[in-house]
């Protein structure tokens, strides 16, 4: 499913927090939006699932999610956020079943299909041992790594993931990173994603846009935003980058 | 735009998957039943009155058609179960499963686990109503027939008022604009409640009783008079229990999942709403119920509100009737106020639960 966003802009509370963003990611491909803390990151993501107000169009094959009844937005698109509520008392297989809902009638209840979803899901994440688990009892990790099920029980053709790595060790972050990448080759997923990791960012997605206070300031592949002079001019940090056979690696230099 | 294809997970398997299953939840049920059950019987034995197992199962039986059985209970005692216990105990079993269920509801919809169902001002406007049925309409000849009816109204008026000045400060889903509202409304309420109180201070001691909260009532009239009101509102909340597990996940993820928050959020509050201002209407005010049952219900049989609504329906309704036994033994012939009852026994034993299972709560 292709996702295209023409001239999109959002105010929050009288302030622009993003400005005039466009970017189009075809079936199948990774965009992974980067940008400095407050640079409009999660909000475009947001935007994208019709969580803030937009100005500007955003598309689903053509078809403009403005338009859309709020059921068959979130058939379409299953979100991954940034800071998600966890609801502690719950199980995760309960939790990641949850995932189902926008498939399902507003009253009905999950059939067979739903949880052979879930269990899928579960499986894919090698989470099945924890099934019968509340949520308040796993660790930060665990957490993320259950919201992620609950994103992929989903079963969407577009998969937004607002930083989902960020409470992960780097073992399970290249995990999780795989397992999308994956689906996206396999399945045809098409994946956006924001990440502050720049190595990791360069690593998987097909393009990067770069973001700051609001505005587009550089898109294309990994090697043409990820410059010593754009990170340096927009994140006001030092850093030195190498390129070697898994791609482009960014590293900090003492100022 | 037609239907999205699903995407599909499945990859080769190293490993199989596991057959997915349902969890196991009739023991609870089962459990949940067993326990009103024991309620009721001891509902209708225990009284002034004795009336004995053995008669009271005989009684019961020569009500199963085909059984043959002939009740061995006298006229008088028949009366005493049928016309004064009986009501008694579908009246505890009704309030007490209406109040917990609201209260579960309210804390799954406005995802605060201190929420109870007089969240949003029922009680305040409750006790304005029922103060003024009190101190106006005492003299006349429908004065007993209006006290339900202005504390209904009161009630359920004081939630819409709620509604409509939080909606106006925060949208559909702001969740603190409407509790803060819901104070805002509350001490309005209670302040002109106090105020005809204070003009009419011969019906003090009505009022507090009423306050108080009370099962003495006219018999099967209060029980139909709350039937319709309950069976609506246990129906709606009781569709609602996966629903409010998605509201679980934060008003964000809960619109990701396509549920119109604000819709729901209304019709899960009208209903709640409307089965607490009608078991408030005939009970009064018994507190603490809608907090500790539902809280109970989740440390034992955990947070999905697929169980957690369900069962509190039946343990709140049960202890309901317990909570009345011990409110008109202790102290017999006088009875002790039910809500004093359900706070002094529930609050011990509710911190027994939760110092017994540390680390579950949020």
């Amino acid at each position: 499913m292709t996702v295209a966003f023409d001239g999109v802009s959002v105010m929050l509370d009288r302030a622009e927090v993003l400005r005039d963003v466009s970017g189009r990611v075809e079936r199948g491909e990774w965009l992974t939006v980067i940008g400095p803390n407050g640079a409009g990151k999660s909000t475009l993501l947001r935007a994208l699932m019709r969580l803030v107000k937009a100005t500007g169009s955003i598309t689903l094959d053509g078809v403009e999610t403005a338009r859309m009844r709020a059921r068959d937005l979130a058939r379409r698109l299953a979100l991954v956020p940034q800071t998600p509520a966890m609801p502690v008392t719950m199980t995760v297989s309960e939790y990641v079943l949850l995932g189902r809902t926008p498939h399902l009638g507003y009253l009905a209840r999950d059939g067979d299909g739903d949880r052979e979803a879930a269990a899928e899901a579960l499986y894919r994440l090698d989470l099945e041992s924890f099934a019968r688990r509340r949520l308040g009892t796993l660790s930060g990790g665990e957490q993320q790594r259950a919201v992620l099920a609950r994103a992929l029980a989903h079963r969407a053709p577009v998969l937004l993931l607002d930083e989902p790595t960020a409470s992960l060790d780097i073992g399970r972050s290249q995990e999780v990173l795989e397992l999308v990448d994956e689906l996206r080759r396999e399945q045809g997923l098409t994946v956006v994603a924001t990440m502050h990791e720049l190595t990791l960012a360069g690593q998987y997605a097909d393009r990067l846009l770069l973001l700051d206070r609001g505005r587009v300031v550089a898109h294309g592949e990994p090697r043409d935003v990820l410059t010593e002079e754009l990170v340096a001019h927009h994140y006001g940090a030092s850093v030195r980058i190498h390129e070697d056979r898994d791609g482009l690696v960014v590293v900090p230099a003492r100022l | 735009m037609g239907e999205a294809a699903e995407l599909s997970v499945a990859v080769p398997r190293t490993r199989a998957v596991p057959r997915p299953t349902r969890r196991r939840t009739w023991p609870w049920y089962l459990g949940g039943i067993l326990f009103v059950a024991v309620a009721v019987v001891c509902g209708l034995l225990v009284g002034p009155a004795d009336i004995g197992y053995s008669p009271l199962a005989s009684e019961l039986a020569s009500h199963v058609p085909f059984l043959g059985v002939h009740s061995r209970l006298s006229d008088t005692d028949s009366a005493i179960l049928w016309q004064i216990r009986a009501p008694r105990v579908v009246m505890g079993l009704l309030v007490g499963a209406l109040l917990s269920i609201a209260g579960a509801s309210y804390q799954g919809t406005f995802r605060n686990p201190l929420a109870d169902p007089y969240l949003l001002g029922v009680a305040a406007g409750a006790g304005l109503g029922a103060t003024i049925a009190l101190v106006y309409g005492s003299g006349s000849a429908w004065g007993n027939d209006l006290l339900p009816v202005a504390s209904f109204i009161g009630g359920a008026a004081a939630v819409a008022l709620a509604y409509v000045v939080g909606r106006a400060a925060g949208g559909t889903a702001r969740t603190a604009a409407l509790v803060l509202a819901g104070v805002t409304v509350a001490s309005f309420l209670t302040a002109i409640q106090t105020f005809v109180q204070q003009q009419h201070a011969d019906t003090l001691q009505s009022v507090y009783s009423w306050i108080l909260g009370r099962l003495d009532t006219a018999g099967w009239h209060d029980v139909l008079l709350l039937l319709p009101y309950a069976a609506i509102s246990v129906f709606v909340l009781l569709l609602h229990r996966r629903v409010l597990d998605v509201l679980a996940l934060g008003d964000d993820e809960a619109a990701a999942l396509g549920v119109n928050v604000g819709r729901v959020r209304l019709l899960l509050v009208a209903a709640a709403t409307l089965g607490t201002a009608a078991a408030v209407a005939v009970s009064g005010l018994i507190g603490f119920l809608g907090i500790i049952v539902p809280h109970f219900v989740r440390l034992v049989a955990g947070g999905s509100y697929r169980i957690v609504l369900p069962l509190s329906l039946l343990v709140g309704g049960g202890f309901l009737v317990f909570a009345d036994i011990v409110a008109r033994t202790v102290l017999s012939p006088a009875e002790l106020p039910i809500g004093v009852v359900t706070a002094f026994f529930g609050a011990p034993f509710f911190a027994i639960v939760l110092r017994t299972s540390r680390g579950v709560t949020g």
